[in-house]
């Protein structure tokens, strides 16, 4: 099969080289100093602020004719978002695109770590609204950037404590504060604190833009990410009652779909690609023969 | 300006760059490990055609660029860059994004260069430092980011000095320089979270 030519008018993956080589050089820090943020000059993109511009552009900036790349938008190949983005860099790079997390070398992601274990040499990329961990807390660039250089991060520790107090466990349940080797605290995009597990460790670069708010930062392969946690209060991961509706699998990341206004309701896997390929495998959740198309 | 300065650049700028980008950033991402370069740019000696590379790559008007004595001993390599790049050449380490280094030493010490702030630890110099290749006889033993255990670069030649600065650098985390050891067609990368242990004290898995 061949990839579809990339129409004249644009350069390869539509940024034009001086803004990638500033990209490039912003990346090449971010991953020297891990869960940093560097400061980047972002572009204006052909979409909205907030449907992945930083993502776009680190993929715009590392993307070549070889990768494969896989977009998901919450964990799903096939909502507008990953779709649009999809297209973008068919059409802009020419480059294959996949659904299934094995096949892909660039993998865009918002807001999910795919359930299949990521292998050396891939890179995720994030699509990040607010980089910084202590903004909610701390408005001023100034001062939040004086907290990074200082290390000062008990407030973000009096945030998680009274969480506790008032809810008697730590009730922030996605883009849940990591500190990365041991230095930095980063907010690990709104992924749900079910995936903090998978940043630490990893065997794949983890890259993270957000455009309107002009930062990247990374996790480099095998880094120490930690959750942050108190001694009495370790940091836990969501637990769900019932396995995967279609697919029947336990441990991983479910959405509930309203089925009627009767209360009937179904969990499914959140990542579309690890669903289906299970599926494909034979497995079958207990409600998959009601969910078959009927026509 | 020399003649050959407009000559041996990338053919074809866009792909060449990525391919060469794509190489350091796994260079940088797994400290130990040598990302091999293919058929790029033929910068006029004494700079090789690795470090040609990642400055074409990297150097654009927005970086200054430091030449150590041996590299702007003629004016050919300065004229090169100059004209492939736009980089301004800068003759004081502190003010370089990037330095190029043919002769290890003869460099100038480490925290010599751009070391960042502790707001902008970002704002560093990357030292792109020229090696014959990564068979020396004194292995570098790393641990860190981007290391799952351990792992070993043996880069030469070095200066004798060279260990001591690297552990320096690493104490002045998240300050610090960024390193590419740059062979005639292999890059590696000493990115500043990188750790010098001893080979004895490697950690048990």
């Amino acid at each position: 099969m061949s990839a579809p030519a990339v129409p004249a008018a644009y350069n390869f993956a539509y940024l034009d080289e001086q803004t990638k080589r500033m990209i490039r050089r912003a990346i090449l820090k971010a991953v020297a100093i891990p869960g940093y943020q560097v400061p980047f000059a972002s572009r204006e993109m052909p979409m909205p602020y907030g449907w992945g511009t930083g993502g776009v552009q680190v993929t715009a900036a590392i993307i070549g004719a070889d990768d494969v790349l896989k977009v998901i938008d919450q964990g799903a190949d096939d909502t507008t978002n990953a779709v649009s983005i999809r297209a973008f860099f068919a059409k802009t790079a020419g480059v294959a695109t996949t659904t299934r997390t094995a096949d892909a070398t660039i993998i865009q992601t918002r807001h999910r770590i795919p359930e299949t274990a990521l292998k050396a040499g891939q890179i995720l990329v994030f699509q990040v609204p607010i980089p910084e961990p202590l903004r909610f807390l701390e408005p001023r660039e100034t001062e939040t950037r004086t907290m990074h250089a200082l290390e000062e991060y008990g407030l973000m520790h009096v945030k998680l404590y009274e969480d506790i107090a008032r809810h008697g466990h730590i009730a922030t349940t996605y883009a849940y504060p990591v500190k990365v080797e041991g230095r930095y605290v980063m907010d690990p995009s709104p992924i749900p604190k079910f995936d903090n597990p998978k940043l630490g460790d990893s065997p794949a670069l983890q890259l993270f833009g957000a455009g309107r708010e002009k930062r990247i930062y990374a996790i480099p392969p095998h880094t120490r990410v930690e959750s942050l946690d108190f001694e009495d209060h370790p940091f836990e991961v969501q637990r769900f009652a019932e396995p995967c509706g279609l697919c029947g699998a336990t441990g991983a990341y479910l959405d509930e779909v309203i089925l009627d206004d009767r209360g009937n309701r179904l969990f499914v896997c959140s990542d579309t690609d690890f669903c289906e390929e299970r599926r494909r495998a034979g497995h079958c959740g207990a409600k998959a023969a009601a969910m078959e198309p009927t026509s | 300006m020399a003649p050959d300065a407009l000559s041996g650049g990338f053919a074809d700028p866009g792909r060449q760059s990525q391919a060469v980008f794509r190489a350091l950033l796994d260079a940088m991402a797994r400290p130990g490990t040598t990302a091999r370069l293919g058929q790029g740019v033929r910068p006029p000696p004494p700079l090789n055609p690795a470090a040609g590379a990642v400055l074409a790559t990297l150097a654009d008007e927005d970086t200054p660029v430091f030449l150590d004595a041996r590299l702007s001993a003629q004016g050919a390599v300065a004229d090169w860059l100059g004209f492939h790049t736009g980089a301004p050449i800068v003759s004081d380490p502190a003010e370089a994004a990037f330095a190029a280094i043919a002769d290890p030493e003869g460099m100038p010490p480490l925290a010599a260069f751009r070391l960042g702030s502790d707001e902008y630890p970002d704002r560093s110099t990357t030292l792109v430092l020229q090696v014959d290749g990564f068979g020396g006889p004194l292995p570098l033993v790393l641990a860190g980011p981007g290391i799952a255990r351990a792992a070993e670069l043996r880069p030469h030649p070095l200066p004798a000095r060279f260990a001591e600065e690297l552990r320096g650098n690493r104490a002045l985390f998240p300050r610090g320089v960024d390193i590419v050891l740059a062979a005639t067609d292999a890059i590696a990368a000493l990115p500043r979270a990188v750790r010098l242990i001893d080979a004895g004290d490697l950690p048990c898995t």
